[in-house]
Protein backbone atom coordinates (compact mmCIF):
# COMPACT_ATOMS: atom_id res chain seq x y z
CA UNK A 1 0.00 0.00 0.00
CA UNK A 2 1.28 3.36 -0.62
CA UNK A 3 1.45 6.16 1.51
CA UNK A 4 1.89 9.73 0.90
CA UNK A 5 3.21 12.67 3.62
CA UNK A 6 1.04 14.38 5.09
CA UNK A 7 0.51 18.22 5.71
CA UNK A 8 1.92 17.47 9.61
CA UNK A 9 4.73 15.59 8.07
CA UNK A 10 3.02 12.07 9.11
CA UNK A 11 2.98 9.13 7.19
CA UNK A 12 -0.57 8.58 5.89
CA UNK A 13 -1.75 5.53 3.71
CA UNK A 14 -2.62 6.81 0.08
CA UNK A 15 -6.09 6.67 -0.85
CA UNK A 16 -7.28 3.32 -2.84
CA UNK A 17 -8.04 4.52 -6.70
CA UNK A 18 -11.78 5.15 -7.62
CA UNK A 19 -12.37 2.27 -8.83
CA UNK A 20 -10.61 0.77 -5.81
CA UNK A 21 -13.35 2.21 -3.72
CA UNK A 22 -15.89 0.85 -6.00
CA UNK A 23 -15.45 -2.36 -5.66
CA UNK A 24 -15.21 -1.86 -1.59
CA UNK A 25 -18.36 -0.20 -2.13
CA UNK A 26 -19.54 -3.11 -3.80
CA UNK A 27 -18.33 -5.90 -1.15
CA UNK A 28 -19.97 -4.11 1.52
CA UNK A 29 -23.54 -3.21 -0.28
CA UNK A 30 -23.31 -7.01 -0.77
CA UNK A 31 -21.90 -8.08 2.58
CA UNK A 32 -25.43 -5.54 3.74
CA UNK A 33 -27.62 -7.49 1.29
CA UNK A 34 -26.71 -11.15 2.34
CA UNK A 35 -27.46 -10.18 5.77
CA UNK A 36 -31.01 -8.16 5.11
CA UNK A 37 -34.34 -9.47 5.07
CA UNK A 38 -34.65 -8.68 1.35
CA UNK A 39 -32.03 -11.17 0.28
CA UNK A 40 -33.79 -13.80 2.14
CA UNK A 41 -37.20 -12.74 1.37
CA UNK A 42 -36.27 -12.68 -2.42
CA UNK A 43 -34.64 -15.96 -2.62
CA UNK A 44 -37.43 -17.97 -0.55
CA UNK A 45 -39.92 -16.33 -3.42
CA UNK A 46 -37.23 -18.07 -5.76
CA UNK A 47 -37.52 -20.72 -3.98
CA UNK A 48 -41.39 -21.05 -3.67
CA UNK A 49 -41.81 -20.06 -7.25
CA UNK A 50 -39.72 -23.16 -8.01
CA UNK A 51 -40.93 -25.61 -5.45
CA UNK A 52 -44.80 -24.47 -7.12
CA UNK A 53 -43.35 -25.16 -10.56
CA UNK A 54 -41.73 -28.06 -9.64
CA UNK A 55 -44.79 -29.88 -7.82
CA UNK A 56 -47.52 -28.98 -10.68
CA UNK A 57 -45.20 -30.26 -13.40
CA UNK A 58 -44.19 -33.24 -11.51
CA UNK A 59 -48.26 -34.20 -10.64
CA UNK A 60 -49.82 -32.90 -13.83
CA UNK A 61 -46.53 -33.57 -16.58
CA UNK A 62 -48.35 -31.37 -19.18
CA UNK A 63 -47.32 -32.86 -22.84
CA UNK A 64 -47.48 -29.81 -24.18
CA UNK A 65 -44.47 -28.43 -21.34
CA UNK A 66 -42.56 -31.54 -20.94
CA UNK A 67 -42.70 -32.34 -25.00
CA UNK A 68 -39.79 -30.51 -25.89
CA UNK A 69 -37.29 -28.02 -24.20
CA UNK A 70 -38.11 -25.21 -26.34
CA UNK A 71 -41.62 -25.48 -24.47
CA UNK A 72 -40.08 -26.62 -21.19
CA UNK A 73 -38.34 -23.17 -20.73
CA UNK A 74 -40.77 -21.23 -22.59
CA UNK A 75 -43.46 -21.67 -19.57
CA UNK A 76 -41.06 -22.62 -16.97
CA UNK A 77 -38.32 -20.28 -17.24
CA UNK A 78 -39.03 -17.15 -19.58
CA UNK A 79 -42.20 -15.87 -17.37
CA UNK A 80 -41.12 -16.21 -13.87
CA UNK A 81 -37.83 -15.04 -14.71
CA UNK A 82 -38.95 -11.07 -15.78
CA UNK A 83 -41.15 -10.94 -12.76
CA UNK A 84 -38.41 -12.14 -10.58
CA UNK A 85 -35.44 -9.69 -12.77
CA UNK A 86 -38.11 -6.64 -11.95
CA UNK A 87 -38.51 -8.00 -8.05
CA UNK A 88 -34.91 -8.26 -7.63
CA UNK A 89 -33.09 -4.78 -9.21
CA UNK A 90 -36.22 -3.14 -7.25
CA UNK A 91 -36.00 -4.55 -4.01
CA UNK A 92 -31.67 -4.42 -4.23
CA UNK A 93 -31.65 -0.98 -6.01
CA UNK A 94 -34.63 0.79 -5.63
CA UNK A 95 -33.54 2.58 -2.32
CA UNK A 96 -29.82 1.93 -2.98
CA UNK A 97 -29.65 5.90 -3.88
CA UNK A 98 -32.58 6.89 -1.93
CA UNK A 99 -31.93 5.40 1.24
CA UNK A 100 -28.75 7.36 1.81
CA UNK A 101 -30.69 10.12 1.64
CA UNK A 102 -33.91 9.11 3.67
CA UNK A 103 -31.84 6.84 6.61
CA UNK A 104 -29.00 9.01 7.04
CA UNK A 105 -26.62 6.29 6.19
CA UNK A 106 -25.25 8.93 3.10
CA UNK A 107 -24.16 11.08 6.27
CA UNK A 108 -22.11 7.70 7.61
CA UNK A 109 -20.98 7.43 3.95
CA UNK A 110 -19.82 10.51 2.06
CA UNK A 111 -18.39 12.08 4.93
CA UNK A 112 -15.09 10.38 3.59
CA UNK A 113 -13.25 10.90 1.05
CA UNK A 114 -14.90 8.86 -1.23
CA UNK A 115 -16.42 10.19 -4.80
CA UNK A 116 -20.40 10.02 -5.53
CA UNK A 117 -19.30 8.18 -8.67
CA UNK A 118 -17.42 5.46 -7.01
CA UNK A 119 -20.64 4.74 -4.39
CA UNK A 120 -23.57 4.79 -7.33
CA UNK A 121 -21.26 2.46 -9.44
CA UNK A 122 -20.17 0.33 -6.73
CA UNK A 123 -24.00 0.16 -5.36
CA UNK A 124 -25.31 -0.21 -8.67
CA UNK A 125 -22.30 -3.63 -9.25
CA UNK A 126 -23.35 -4.76 -6.02
CA UNK A 127 -27.32 -5.06 -6.78
CA UNK A 128 -26.42 -6.68 -10.19
CA UNK A 129 -24.11 -9.59 -8.52
CA UNK A 130 -27.26 -9.79 -5.81
CA UNK A 131 -29.82 -10.05 -8.28
CA UNK A 132 -27.76 -12.37 -10.62
CA UNK A 133 -27.44 -14.90 -7.13
CA UNK A 134 -31.13 -14.60 -7.40
CA UNK A 135 -31.48 -15.05 -11.03
CA UNK A 136 -28.80 -17.55 -10.55
CA UNK A 137 -30.89 -19.90 -8.72
CA UNK A 138 -33.80 -19.66 -10.82
CA UNK A 139 -31.66 -20.88 -13.72
CA UNK A 140 -29.89 -23.83 -12.25
CA UNK A 141 -33.43 -25.31 -10.74
CA UNK A 142 -35.14 -24.60 -13.94
CA UNK A 143 -32.07 -26.23 -15.74
CA UNK A 144 -32.33 -29.47 -13.38
CA UNK A 145 -35.67 -30.01 -13.51
CA UNK A 146 -35.21 -29.35 -17.55
CA UNK A 147 -32.78 -31.75 -18.08
CA UNK A 148 -34.68 -34.40 -16.12
CA UNK A 149 -38.02 -34.02 -18.00
CA UNK A 150 -36.53 -32.89 -21.78
CA UNK A 151 -32.47 -33.37 -21.85
CA UNK A 152 -30.04 -31.17 -21.85
CA UNK A 153 -31.29 -27.62 -22.92
CA UNK A 154 -31.72 -26.26 -26.17
CA UNK A 155 -28.75 -22.96 -27.24
CA UNK A 156 -31.68 -21.03 -26.85
CA UNK A 157 -31.76 -21.43 -22.71
CA UNK A 158 -28.54 -19.88 -22.24
CA UNK A 159 -29.14 -16.98 -24.85
CA UNK A 160 -32.73 -16.46 -22.78
CA UNK A 161 -30.29 -16.54 -19.91
CA UNK A 162 -28.00 -13.83 -21.28
CA UNK A 163 -30.91 -11.89 -22.55
CA UNK A 164 -32.28 -11.92 -19.03
CA UNK A 165 -28.62 -10.51 -17.10
CA UNK A 166 -29.10 -7.70 -20.01
CA UNK A 167 -32.67 -7.02 -19.46
CA UNK A 168 -31.32 -7.14 -15.71
CA UNK A 169 -28.84 -3.96 -16.31
CA UNK A 170 -31.39 -2.06 -18.28
CA UNK A 171 -33.75 -1.99 -14.84
CA UNK A 172 -31.14 -1.34 -12.50
CA UNK A 173 -30.69 2.08 -14.99
CA UNK A 174 -34.23 2.14 -14.82
CA UNK A 175 -34.42 1.72 -10.71
CA UNK A 176 -31.06 3.62 -10.10
CA UNK A 177 -32.85 6.26 -12.21
CA UNK A 178 -35.99 6.65 -10.03
CA UNK A 179 -33.97 6.05 -6.77
CA UNK A 180 -31.43 9.03 -7.46
CA UNK A 181 -35.19 10.97 -8.11
CA UNK A 182 -36.92 10.40 -5.08
CA UNK A 183 -35.57 10.74 -1.54
CA UNK A 184 -38.26 8.67 -0.17
CA UNK A 185 -36.90 5.24 -0.87
CA UNK A 186 -40.59 3.87 -0.14
CA UNK A 187 -41.21 6.01 -2.76
CA UNK A 188 -38.72 4.93 -5.33
CA UNK A 189 -39.46 1.30 -4.83
CA UNK A 190 -42.99 1.41 -5.25
CA UNK A 191 -43.10 3.65 -8.53
CA UNK A 192 -40.53 1.87 -10.24
CA UNK A 193 -41.87 -2.03 -9.12
CA UNK A 194 -45.45 -0.68 -10.43
CA UNK A 195 -44.26 0.61 -13.60
CA UNK A 196 -42.19 -2.91 -14.49
CA UNK A 197 -45.01 -5.48 -13.27
CA UNK A 198 -47.71 -3.45 -14.27
CA UNK A 199 -47.09 0.37 -15.95
CA UNK A 200 -45.68 -0.70 -18.76
CA UNK A 201 -47.08 -3.79 -19.73
CA UNK A 202 -50.57 -1.51 -20.08
CA UNK A 203 -48.96 1.22 -21.52
CA UNK A 204 -47.48 -0.98 -24.41
CA UNK A 205 -50.72 -2.80 -24.81
CA UNK A 206 -52.80 0.41 -24.98
CA UNK A 207 -49.90 2.12 -27.68
CA UNK A 208 -49.30 -0.88 -29.59
CA UNK A 209 -53.73 -1.89 -30.05
CA UNK A 210 -54.83 1.82 -30.57
CA UNK A 211 -52.38 3.59 -31.89
CA UNK A 212 -50.51 0.74 -33.82
CA UNK A 213 -47.20 2.31 -32.67
CA UNK A 214 -44.46 -0.22 -31.85
CA UNK A 215 -44.16 0.13 -28.29
CA UNK A 216 -39.50 0.77 -28.79
CA UNK A 217 -39.60 3.23 -25.67
CA UNK A 218 -40.61 -0.01 -23.08
CA UNK A 219 -38.24 -1.78 -21.23
CA UNK A 220 -40.69 -4.63 -20.74
CA UNK A 221 -41.52 -4.71 -24.55
CA UNK A 222 -37.90 -5.69 -25.26
CA UNK A 223 -37.59 -8.00 -22.26
CA UNK A 224 -40.01 -9.95 -24.50
CA UNK A 225 -36.80 -11.04 -25.96
CA UNK A 226 -35.97 -13.24 -22.88
CA UNK A 227 -39.35 -15.78 -24.02
CA UNK A 228 -39.63 -15.03 -27.66
CA UNK A 229 -35.75 -16.43 -28.49
CA UNK A 230 -37.27 -19.84 -26.85
CA UNK A 231 -39.75 -20.15 -29.51
CA UNK A 232 -39.04 -21.55 -32.42
CA UNK A 233 -39.36 -20.28 -35.61
CA UNK A 234 -38.18 -16.93 -33.27
CA UNK A 235 -41.81 -14.55 -33.58
CA UNK A 236 -42.37 -12.17 -36.73
CA UNK A 237 -41.68 -8.39 -35.39
CA UNK A 238 -45.53 -7.82 -36.46
CA UNK A 239 -48.20 -10.48 -35.87
CA UNK A 240 -52.04 -10.11 -35.97
CA UNK A 241 -54.30 -10.31 -33.11
CA UNK A 242 -52.51 -11.14 -30.02
CA UNK A 243 -52.42 -9.22 -26.95
CA UNK A 244 -49.35 -7.62 -28.39
CA UNK A 245 -48.88 -7.52 -32.08
CA UNK A 246 -45.36 -6.29 -32.15
CA UNK A 247 -42.11 -8.95 -31.35
CA UNK A 248 -39.34 -6.80 -31.07
CA UNK A 249 -36.28 -8.23 -32.73
CA UNK A 250 -33.15 -9.84 -30.44
CA UNK A 251 -30.79 -6.62 -31.54
CA UNK A 252 -33.66 -4.39 -31.01
CA UNK A 253 -34.20 -5.64 -27.85
CA UNK A 254 -30.23 -5.67 -26.58
CA UNK A 255 -29.71 -2.33 -27.90
CA UNK A 256 -33.28 -1.26 -26.27
CA UNK A 257 -32.37 -2.47 -22.93
CA UNK A 258 -28.42 -1.36 -23.32
CA UNK A 259 -30.31 2.07 -23.62
CA UNK A 260 -32.17 2.13 -20.51
CA UNK A 261 -29.31 0.53 -18.60
CA UNK A 262 -26.97 3.06 -19.69
CA UNK A 263 -28.99 6.50 -20.26
CA UNK A 264 -30.59 5.06 -16.73
CA UNK A 265 -27.34 5.16 -14.85
CA UNK A 266 -26.18 8.27 -16.76
CA UNK A 267 -29.07 10.44 -15.78
CA UNK A 268 -29.85 8.62 -11.84
CA UNK A 269 -25.89 9.80 -11.44
CA UNK A 270 -26.38 13.28 -12.88
CA UNK A 271 -29.84 13.59 -10.38
CA UNK A 272 -27.02 11.74 -7.63
CA UNK A 273 -24.53 14.19 -7.89
CA UNK A 274 -26.75 17.22 -7.82
CA UNK A 275 -28.41 16.02 -4.53
CA UNK A 276 -27.79 17.87 -1.26
CA UNK A 277 -27.84 15.76 1.93
CA UNK A 278 -29.98 18.64 3.72
CA UNK B 1 5.46 20.98 7.44
CA UNK B 2 2.70 24.10 6.38
CA UNK B 3 0.62 24.85 9.03
CA UNK B 4 -3.33 23.23 8.32
CA UNK B 5 -6.15 25.21 7.52
CA UNK B 6 -9.94 25.48 6.98
CA UNK B 7 -11.32 28.19 4.97
CA UNK B 8 -14.57 29.80 3.42
CA UNK B 9 -14.73 32.66 1.06
CA UNK B 10 -18.03 34.35 0.44
CA UNK B 11 -19.81 31.32 0.81
CA UNK B 12 -23.35 31.22 0.14
CA UNK B 13 -25.96 28.35 0.05
CA UNK B 14 -29.64 29.16 -0.05
CA UNK B 15 -32.37 26.87 0.06
CA UNK B 16 -35.37 28.39 -1.83
CA UNK B 17 -36.11 32.14 -0.58
CA UNK B 18 -34.17 31.34 2.33
CA UNK B 19 -30.48 31.69 2.99
CA UNK B 20 -28.66 29.42 5.39
CA UNK B 21 -24.90 30.52 4.79
CA UNK B 22 -24.61 34.15 3.76
CA UNK B 23 -21.12 35.33 2.38
CA UNK B 24 -19.19 33.74 4.80
CA UNK B 25 -15.57 34.18 4.67
CA UNK B 26 -13.67 32.63 7.60
CA UNK B 27 -10.31 30.88 7.44
CA UNK B 28 -8.81 28.69 11.10
CA UNK B 29 -5.28 27.76 10.63
CA UNK B 30 -3.06 26.46 12.87
CA UNK B 31 -3.41 23.27 15.73
CA UNK B 32 -6.41 23.96 18.09
CA UNK B 33 -9.70 23.64 18.63
CA UNK B 34 -12.65 26.43 17.22
CA UNK B 35 -15.95 26.17 18.34
CA UNK B 36 -18.43 27.19 16.01
CA UNK B 37 -21.48 28.74 17.36
CA UNK B 38 -24.93 29.87 16.95
CA UNK B 39 -28.61 29.44 17.20
CA UNK B 40 -31.02 27.04 15.58
CA UNK B 41 -30.82 27.26 11.87
CA UNK B 42 -27.70 29.88 12.02
CA UNK B 43 -25.96 28.08 9.39
CA UNK B 44 -23.22 25.90 11.18
CA UNK B 45 -24.34 22.36 10.23
CA UNK B 46 -24.98 23.56 6.35
CA UNK B 47 -21.67 24.98 6.33
CA UNK B 48 -19.84 22.12 7.56
CA UNK B 49 -21.57 19.86 5.26
CA UNK B 50 -20.40 22.25 2.63
CA UNK B 51 -16.58 22.16 3.61
CA UNK B 52 -17.57 18.24 3.51
CA UNK B 53 -18.78 18.56 -0.25
CA UNK B 54 -22.06 17.02 1.23
CA UNK B 55 -23.84 20.28 -0.11
CA UNK B 56 -23.03 22.54 -3.15
CA UNK B 57 -22.65 26.35 -2.27
CA UNK B 58 -24.26 28.46 -4.37
CA UNK B 59 -21.91 31.03 -4.43
CA UNK B 60 -18.05 31.11 -2.82
CA UNK B 61 -15.42 28.10 -1.74
CA UNK B 62 -14.34 25.95 0.91
CA UNK B 63 -10.94 24.80 1.27
CA UNK B 64 -8.72 22.25 3.23
CA UNK B 65 -5.16 22.83 3.44
CA UNK B 66 -6.02 24.96 0.64
CA UNK B 67 -7.75 22.28 -1.36
CA UNK B 68 -11.20 23.30 -2.93
CA UNK B 69 -13.12 20.97 -1.35
CA UNK B 70 -15.90 20.87 -3.96
CA UNK B 71 -13.71 20.57 -7.08
CA UNK B 72 -11.52 17.56 -5.03
CA UNK B 73 -13.33 16.08 -2.65
CA UNK B 74 -10.48 13.48 -1.74
CA UNK B 75 -7.54 15.18 -1.64
CA UNK B 76 -9.31 17.78 0.17
CA UNK B 77 -11.00 15.54 2.99
CA UNK B 78 -7.71 12.76 3.14
CA UNK B 79 -6.62 14.12 6.00
CA UNK B 80 -9.89 15.22 8.16
CA UNK B 81 -12.35 12.74 10.29
CA UNK B 82 -15.62 13.86 10.02
CA UNK B 83 -18.74 13.75 11.74
CA UNK B 84 -21.73 15.93 10.65
CA UNK B 85 -25.40 15.77 12.53
CA UNK B 86 -26.00 12.00 13.81
CA UNK B 87 -25.43 9.51 10.85
CA UNK B 88 -27.06 6.08 10.71
CA UNK B 89 -24.92 2.86 10.23
CA UNK B 90 -25.99 0.33 8.12
CA UNK B 91 -27.91 -1.27 10.27
CA UNK B 92 -26.98 -4.91 9.24
CA UNK B 93 -23.62 -4.18 9.97
CA UNK B 94 -21.66 -4.16 13.26
CA UNK B 95 -19.18 -1.58 14.67
CA UNK B 96 -16.23 -3.94 13.33
CA UNK B 97 -17.48 -3.85 9.62
CA UNK B 98 -18.75 -0.34 9.67
CA UNK B 99 -15.12 0.66 10.42
CA UNK B 100 -13.68 -1.85 8.46
CA UNK B 101 -15.55 -0.64 5.66
CA UNK B 102 -14.47 3.23 6.25
CA UNK B 103 -10.84 1.76 6.71
CA UNK B 104 -10.86 -0.26 3.50
CA UNK B 105 -12.56 3.14 1.57
CA UNK B 106 -9.62 4.83 3.08
CA UNK B 107 -7.27 3.01 2.22
CA UNK B 108 -5.79 1.66 5.94
CA UNK B 109 -3.47 -1.71 5.20
CA UNK B 110 -5.35 -4.69 5.86
CA UNK B 111 -2.96 -5.31 8.78
CA UNK B 112 -3.19 -1.89 10.86
CA UNK B 113 -7.27 -2.38 10.37
CA UNK B 114 -7.87 -4.49 13.49
CA UNK B 115 -5.74 -2.63 15.36
CA UNK B 116 -6.74 0.79 14.72
CA UNK B 117 -10.42 -0.28 15.01
CA UNK B 118 -9.83 -1.59 18.36
CA UNK B 119 -8.33 1.57 19.38
CA UNK B 120 -11.09 3.98 18.39
CA UNK B 121 -13.77 1.78 19.48
CA UNK B 122 -11.88 1.68 22.67
CA UNK B 123 -11.80 5.57 22.87
CA UNK B 124 -15.15 5.25 22.58
CA UNK B 125 -16.25 2.84 24.98
CA UNK B 126 -17.49 0.44 22.28
CA UNK B 127 -15.17 -2.86 22.17
CA UNK B 128 -17.90 -4.59 24.09
CA UNK B 129 -20.16 -4.34 21.25
CA UNK B 130 -17.70 -4.66 18.75
CA UNK B 131 -19.91 -7.60 16.88
CA UNK B 132 -23.50 -6.21 17.43
CA UNK B 133 -25.48 -5.55 14.58
CA UNK B 134 -25.92 -1.38 14.80
CA UNK B 135 -29.42 -1.66 14.03
CA UNK B 136 -30.46 -2.24 17.58
CA UNK B 137 -28.03 0.74 18.84
CA UNK B 138 -29.39 3.23 20.94
CA UNK B 139 -28.81 6.84 19.58
CA UNK B 140 -25.88 7.27 21.81
CA UNK B 141 -24.24 4.31 21.19
CA UNK B 142 -24.21 5.08 17.14
CA UNK B 143 -23.11 8.03 18.18
CA UNK B 144 -20.07 7.00 19.84
CA UNK B 145 -19.15 4.10 16.47
CA UNK B 146 -19.43 7.30 14.15
CA UNK B 147 -17.15 9.69 16.59
CA UNK B 148 -14.51 6.31 16.20
CA UNK B 149 -15.18 6.50 12.09
CA UNK B 150 -14.54 9.82 12.38
CA UNK B 151 -11.23 9.12 14.41
CA UNK B 152 -10.48 6.27 12.20
CA UNK B 153 -7.92 7.48 9.99
CA UNK B 154 -5.96 9.52 12.94
CA UNK B 155 -7.04 12.84 10.89
CA UNK B 156 -4.97 16.16 11.13
CA UNK B 157 -8.52 17.93 10.97
CA UNK B 158 -11.44 16.74 12.20
CA UNK B 159 -14.95 18.74 11.47
CA UNK B 160 -17.52 18.11 14.04
CA UNK B 161 -21.33 18.66 14.15
CA UNK B 162 -22.51 18.91 17.85
CA UNK B 163 -20.84 16.03 18.30
CA UNK B 164 -22.27 15.09 21.73
CA UNK B 165 -25.62 14.83 20.27
CA UNK B 166 -27.73 12.07 21.43
CA UNK B 167 -25.34 11.29 24.19
CA UNK B 168 -26.00 10.98 27.95
CA UNK B 169 -23.99 13.38 30.09
CA UNK B 170 -20.99 10.38 30.72
CA UNK B 171 -20.79 10.39 27.17
CA UNK B 172 -20.53 13.80 26.60
CA UNK B 173 -17.90 14.09 29.21
CA UNK B 174 -16.47 11.25 27.45
CA UNK B 175 -16.69 13.00 24.05
CA UNK B 176 -14.94 16.19 25.58
CA UNK B 177 -12.11 14.39 27.13
CA UNK B 178 -11.20 13.05 23.82
CA UNK B 179 -11.32 16.00 21.90
CA UNK B 180 -9.32 17.67 25.23
CA UNK B 181 -6.23 14.52 23.89
CA UNK B 182 -6.95 15.25 20.64
CA UNK B 183 -6.08 18.85 20.97
CA UNK B 184 -2.54 17.70 22.76
CA UNK B 185 -1.85 15.55 19.73
CA UNK B 186 -1.71 19.05 17.73
CA UNK B 187 -4.57 18.68 15.17
CA UNK B 188 -7.01 21.65 14.07
CA UNK B 189 -10.54 20.41 15.41
CA UNK B 190 -13.26 22.63 14.16
CA UNK B 191 -16.46 21.69 15.92
CA UNK B 192 -20.07 23.46 16.19
CA UNK B 193 -21.98 23.48 18.87
CA UNK B 194 -24.50 25.17 20.69
CA UNK B 195 -23.68 23.71 24.36
CA UNK B 196 -21.69 27.41 25.78
CA UNK B 197 -20.27 25.03 28.48
CA UNK B 198 -18.73 22.72 25.74
CA UNK B 199 -17.07 25.16 23.74
CA UNK B 200 -16.08 27.36 26.84
CA UNK B 201 -14.48 24.01 28.61
CA UNK B 202 -12.84 22.95 25.20
CA UNK B 203 -11.94 25.30 22.46
CA UNK B 204 -9.18 27.86 22.28
CA UNK B 205 -11.60 29.84 19.69
CA UNK B 206 -14.96 30.54 18.86
CA UNK B 207 -16.73 31.25 15.49
CA UNK B 208 -20.09 32.63 15.70
CA UNK B 209 -22.84 32.76 12.69
CA UNK B 210 -26.18 34.14 13.10
CA UNK B 211 -28.36 34.13 9.96
CA UNK B 212 -25.37 32.52 7.43
CA UNK B 213 -23.55 35.41 8.55
CA UNK B 214 -19.68 35.27 10.58
CA UNK B 215 -20.72 37.86 13.59
CA UNK B 216 -17.14 37.18 15.24
CA UNK B 217 -14.38 35.05 15.23
CA UNK B 218 -11.43 35.05 17.64
CA UNK B 219 -10.11 33.71 20.76
CA UNK B 220 -12.31 32.65 23.51
CA UNK B 221 -10.81 35.37 25.80
CA UNK B 222 -10.96 38.01 22.92
CA UNK B 223 -14.48 37.06 21.92
CA UNK B 224 -15.59 37.39 25.81
CA UNK B 225 -13.98 40.60 26.24
CA UNK B 226 -15.33 42.25 23.03
CA UNK B 227 -18.80 41.37 23.09
CA UNK B 228 -19.03 40.26 26.88
CA UNK B 229 -21.25 43.23 27.48
CA UNK B 230 -20.46 44.12 31.53
CA UNK B 231 -17.29 41.59 31.52
CA UNK B 232 -17.76 39.47 34.44
CA UNK B 233 -20.03 38.59 37.28
CA UNK B 234 -19.03 37.36 41.07
CA UNK B 235 -21.48 35.87 43.75
CA UNK B 236 -20.82 37.01 46.89
CA UNK B 237 -21.52 35.56 50.39
CA UNK B 238 -21.13 37.61 53.28
CA UNK B 239 -21.37 36.51 57.17
CA UNK B 240 -23.58 39.17 58.03
CA UNK B 241 -26.70 40.64 56.63
CA UNK B 242 -26.39 43.59 53.75
CA UNK B 243 -26.82 47.03 54.20
CA UNK B 244 -27.07 49.88 51.39
CA UNK B 245 -24.49 50.77 53.39
CA UNK B 246 -22.68 47.69 52.37
CA UNK B 247 -23.87 47.79 48.85
CA UNK B 248 -22.56 51.29 48.77
CA UNK B 249 -18.90 49.95 49.49
CA UNK B 250 -19.22 47.09 46.88
CA UNK B 251 -20.24 49.91 44.47
CA UNK B 252 -17.62 52.35 45.02
CA UNK B 253 -14.78 49.54 44.03
CA UNK B 254 -13.49 50.86 40.75
CA UNK B 255 -14.85 48.61 38.06
CA UNK B 256 -17.80 47.17 39.57
CA UNK B 257 -20.82 48.51 36.76
CA UNK B 258 -23.70 46.95 38.67
CA UNK B 259 -24.43 45.32 42.45
CA UNK B 260 -27.78 42.84 42.94
CA UNK B 261 -29.06 41.36 46.33
CA UNK B 262 -29.82 37.76 45.72
CA UNK B 263 -30.90 37.01 49.10
CA UNK B 264 -29.92 38.49 52.23
CA UNK B 265 -26.38 38.13 52.77
CA UNK B 266 -25.84 37.01 48.87
CA UNK B 267 -24.93 39.77 46.39
CA UNK B 268 -24.41 39.44 42.33
CA UNK B 269 -21.36 41.99 41.41
CA UNK B 270 -21.52 42.50 37.83
CA UNK B 271 -17.85 44.44 36.55
CA UNK B 272 -15.86 45.24 33.54
CA UNK B 273 -12.03 45.23 32.61
CA UNK B 274 -11.72 40.92 32.44
CA UNK B 275 -9.93 38.74 34.40
CA UNK B 276 -7.22 41.93 36.20
CA UNK B 277 -10.40 43.61 37.76
CA UNK B 278 -11.58 40.24 38.92
CA UNK B 279 -8.35 39.42 40.45
CA UNK B 280 -8.39 42.94 42.09
CA UNK B 281 -11.86 42.60 42.97
CA UNK B 282 -11.66 39.95 45.07
CA UNK B 283 -9.09 41.81 47.32
CA UNK B 284 -10.58 45.09 47.17
CA UNK B 285 -13.86 43.36 48.85
CA UNK B 286 -11.56 42.09 51.20
CA UNK B 287 -10.47 45.51 52.35
CA UNK B 288 -13.45 46.85 52.41
CA UNK B 289 -14.71 44.61 55.63
CA UNK B 290 -17.49 43.77 55.01
CA UNK B 291 -17.72 40.28 55.89
CA UNK B 292 -16.78 38.28 53.00
CA UNK B 293 -17.30 34.79 53.55
CA UNK B 294 -17.01 33.14 49.33
CA UNK B 295 -16.47 34.80 46.15
CA UNK B 296 -17.28 33.16 43.51
CA UNK B 297 -16.20 34.07 40.09
CA UNK B 298 -18.55 33.30 37.14
CA UNK B 299 -17.13 30.41 34.55
CA UNK B 300 -16.01 30.53 31.17
CA UNK B 301 -19.64 29.61 29.94
CA UNK B 302 -21.43 32.43 31.68
CA UNK B 303 -19.03 34.75 30.76
CA UNK B 304 -19.53 33.12 27.05
CA UNK B 305 -23.23 33.14 27.32
CA UNK B 306 -23.47 36.74 27.60
CA UNK B 307 -21.08 37.26 24.98
CA UNK B 308 -23.32 34.98 22.85
CA UNK B 309 -26.39 36.66 24.09
CA UNK B 310 -25.10 39.69 23.28
CA UNK B 311 -23.79 38.82 19.89
CA UNK B 312 -27.26 37.38 18.95
CA UNK B 313 -29.60 39.84 20.40
CA UNK B 314 -27.70 42.21 18.22
CA UNK B 315 -27.63 40.51 15.17
CA UNK B 316 -31.28 40.27 14.90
Amino acid sequence: MASALTTMGKIRPELPTDFGQMTRVTKYELLNFVRSARFIVLLAITLIISGALASVVAYYRPPAMIGSGFAFYSIWWAPAIAALIALSGTLFGGDAISGEFQSKTGYFLFAHPVRRSSVFLGKMAAAFLASTVIIGVFAVISLGNGWYYTGPPPIQFWESVGFALVYLLGVLGFTFLFSSLFKSAAMSIIVTLVLLLFGFTLIDALVSNLAHVEPWYSITYAGGIITNVLIVPYPPHTVVGGFSPYNASILEGVVILLIYAVLGAVGGYALFRQQDFT
Amino acid sequence: MSDLSIETTQLTKKFGSFTAVNSLTIKVQGTKCVGFLGPNGAGKTTTLKILTAMIHPNAGQAFINGIDVQAHKRQALHPCGVLIETPEIYPALTPREALSYIAELRGIPAGERPDRIRTVLEQVRMTDWIDKRTGKFSKGMKQRVNIAAALLPDPDILLLDEPTTGLDPRGMAEVRSIVVDLKKQKKLIFMSSHLLGEVADICDDVAMIDQGKLLIYDTLERVIEKVGGQGGGVEIDLSVEGSPAVEQKIRSIPGVDHVEHVDTRTYLIRFSGGLPTQERLLSDLVAARIGLVSFKASSGMARLEDAYLNLIKGGL
